[in-house]
């Protein structure tokens, strides 16, 4: 069985930062893979260590940058790599129909049985690529997964779905499937020394449009950013200045008029 | 019957509709008056009928009821809504930004071929659809313009009141072909986790902490302040996650709702499902580094600070 994580470098926002235009400085950013595919690829690879999986498969979109958090999922396990870019895509908006018309490219060629994917990206939060894809690629799915039991034998993977509430849903999905992992699947483990030596030498395949079978029209998406700015505090919070003693002496002042420890 | 405007999809689960079902109807109707039509909102599974009628509130014109299977399935849920637009041919879909509606909404995109805009915090028409929604951790707004004439968004809870009142909707009921039968993902039940020792939701005074505490042996720190100041430790997610804390102390869209008297934060960002279980609370006070924080948006009291030299001077004051 074969096994494809899609893996996203998300950015993040320091604790300062500036707005240029759209976006925010790029100066300001800083880079990570996100959380929830950390997740993915300890499942992915933890089914290749049980001999469910012969190959796990990391799959990007992204700039060149992005090579070094893809490394990571490498070193953590993944035998290889695929990181779709093109200079058409830089200055697009990726909205989900787009990333998963250039998903759909890779699985096409990759063929896998399972894909995982995180339940949403840390950075933009839309937490819709993985079930999309699914329709697109006609794969089963199960969205916000946190229990994964493959019975590759019987083609379906026992999920439990994380509902709101702490409810579970325990749900039987047929394979081939497309699963969201939730954070707490698993424990996603942290890169060895000789996994990151052994990352170096892996394969990272890049693919542009023109390799896939797209054209820039292609990556021309729906949805444009048209205002991005810091959101209107909706509380009048007291701030407590001040050192820390001061400001825990004004806070214990505080919490004993709202009767804690009275 | 008019063709809509807007078709809002409920959402319930064993037997109850979720409150975000009546906050779309409010989302939908402001949504169907800027486009100029009606609104209509399908139910799907379940008790059609008895959903129907609590659904018939102010501003609603038609109500398409879909007597098929009983919970949740999203094959069902998927094959039904687009059946429903195949017929009605509404210019937007509204779902609920829910574990279950990120369950089928992206695939009715997808399949339907028209863009999709999730976790939507406001919508605007004015010829071209504007969708305002956050980005990195909620630190920054964005407005999205939507090209095309049919759109599906999703709506997060808790932005829209709930719609009151009682509505004259014509409810009809709407046959589907898809069959429950033919799923390729089947519920075979449902759990409840996070039971345990302590219920977080019982304590006045809830001392929470997040992922700023970097280090399971600093929870210690976080036990002593609860103890100095006679309160219950909760915590964010990752700290659950990470194995640190059992599950039935975590705070937000999975785990509790709280509504304490005083919720101190510390090391907690406030992403929004993490607020979605404490924004209740009478009084909310927040320790963190980044002024930025979304915590401080909701807080009534904040320190911006290191939570490892602010803790221990109040470990002190209440010693
Ligand atoms: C479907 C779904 C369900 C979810 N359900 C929940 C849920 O029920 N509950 C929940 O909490 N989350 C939930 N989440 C996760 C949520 O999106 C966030 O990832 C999580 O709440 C972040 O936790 P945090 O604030 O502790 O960590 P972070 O966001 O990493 O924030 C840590 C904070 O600590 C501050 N900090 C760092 N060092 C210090 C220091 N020395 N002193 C003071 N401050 C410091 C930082 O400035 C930062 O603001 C859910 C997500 C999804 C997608």
């Amino acid at each position: 069985m074969k096994v494809l994580v899609t893996v996203k470098e998300v950015a993040e926002v320091g604790d300062d930062f500036a707005i240029e235009g759209t976006d925010i400085a790029e100066g300001d950013l800083e880079y990570d893979l996100n959380e929830w595919d950390d997740y993915a690829i300890e499942a992915g690879v933890q089914l290749a260590e049980a001999g469910v999986a012969d190959e796990v498969v990391a799959l990007t979109i992204g700039p060149e940058r992005s090579e070094e958090t893809i490394r990571m999922a490498l070193a953590k396990g993944a035998d290889r790599a695929v990181r779709v870019w093109d200079d058409a895509i830089e200055d697009a908006f990726l909205d989900v129909e787009t990333k998963v018309g250039l998903l759909e490219a890779i699985v096409d060629e990759e063929e896998p049985d399972l894909v995982l994917s995180g339940v949403q990206a840390a950075d933009d939060a839309f937490g819709a690529t993985g079930v999309a894809l699914a329709d697109r690629i006609g794969f089963e799915h199960a969205a916000v997964v946190n229990d994964l039991d493959l019975d590759a034998d019987a083609g379906v993977a026992n999920v439990r779905r994380e509902l709101e509430g702490g409810v579970e849903e325990l749900t039987e999905v047929d394979m081939p499937a497309v699963l969201t992992v939730q954070t707490g699947l698993n424990e996603p483990r942290y890169a060895s020394l000789r996994g990151i030596r052994q990352a170096q030498r892996k394969e990272i395949a890049t693919r542009d449009l023109a390799d896939i079978g797209l054209s820039p029209a292609d990556v021309d998406g729906a949805l444009t950013v048209t205002e991005m700015y810091e959101p209107e505090s909706e509380s009048d919070a007291e701030i407590i200045e001040g050192d820390a003693g001061e400001a825990a002496g004004r806070l214990t002042e505080v919490l004993r008029e709202k009767g804690v420890d009275a | 019957m008019a063709d809509p405007a807007v078709l809002a999809v409920a959402e319930h689960r064993r037997g109850e509709l979720r409150d975000v079902s009546f906050e779309l109807l409010t989302a939908g109707r402001e949504l169907a008056d800027a486009i100029g039509g009606e609104l209509h909102v399908a139910v799907i599974s379940g008790d059609v009928e008895a959903h129907a009628d609590a659904l018939n509130r102010e501003g609603v014109d038609a109500i398409h009821t879909v007597p098929v299977g009983e919970e949740f399935d999203h094959t069902v849920y998927q094959g039904a809504v687009e059946e429903l637009v195949d017929a009605h041919d509404p210019a937007t879909v509204l779902f609920p930004n829910s574990v279950n509606g990120l369950d089928y909404a992206p695939a009715v995109a997808e399949s339907l071929g028209v863009p999709l805009v999730t976790d939507a915090i406001d919508v605007a028409y004015d010829d071209e659809l504007t969708v305002t929604r956050e980005q990195y951790g909620s630190k920054v707004e964005t407005t999205l313009a939507v090209e095309g004439d049919r759109y599906a968004l999703t709506v997060r809870g808790g932005e829209w009141p709930a719609a009151d009142g009682t509505g004259d909707a014509v409810v009809e009921s709407f046959t589907v072909d898809v069959d429950p039968a033919d799923s390729g993902a089947r519920v075979q039940g449902y759990e409840e986790v996070g039971g345990g020792d302590v219920d977080i939701a019982d304590a006045d005074v809830l001392v929470s902490v997040g992922r700023g505490i970097e280090e399971e042996d600093n929870l210690e720190l976080i036990f002593d302040l609860a103890e100095a100041m006679d309160a219950t430790v909760s915590s964010s997610r990752p700290i659950v996650d990470n194995g640190w804390l059992p599950k039935n102390r975590q705070v937000g869209q999975s785990g509790k709702v709280v509504t304490p008297d005083v919720y101190l934060a510390i090391g907690i960002s406030g992403a929004v499902q993490h607020v979605a279980g404490m924004k209740g609370a009478e009084t909310i006070i927040a320790i963190n580094t980044d002024p930025n924080a979304p915590i401080f948006d909701i807080a009534d009291y904040g320190i911006v600070g290191d939570l490892f030299d602010v803790v221990p001077e109040l470990i002190d004051d209440f010693e």
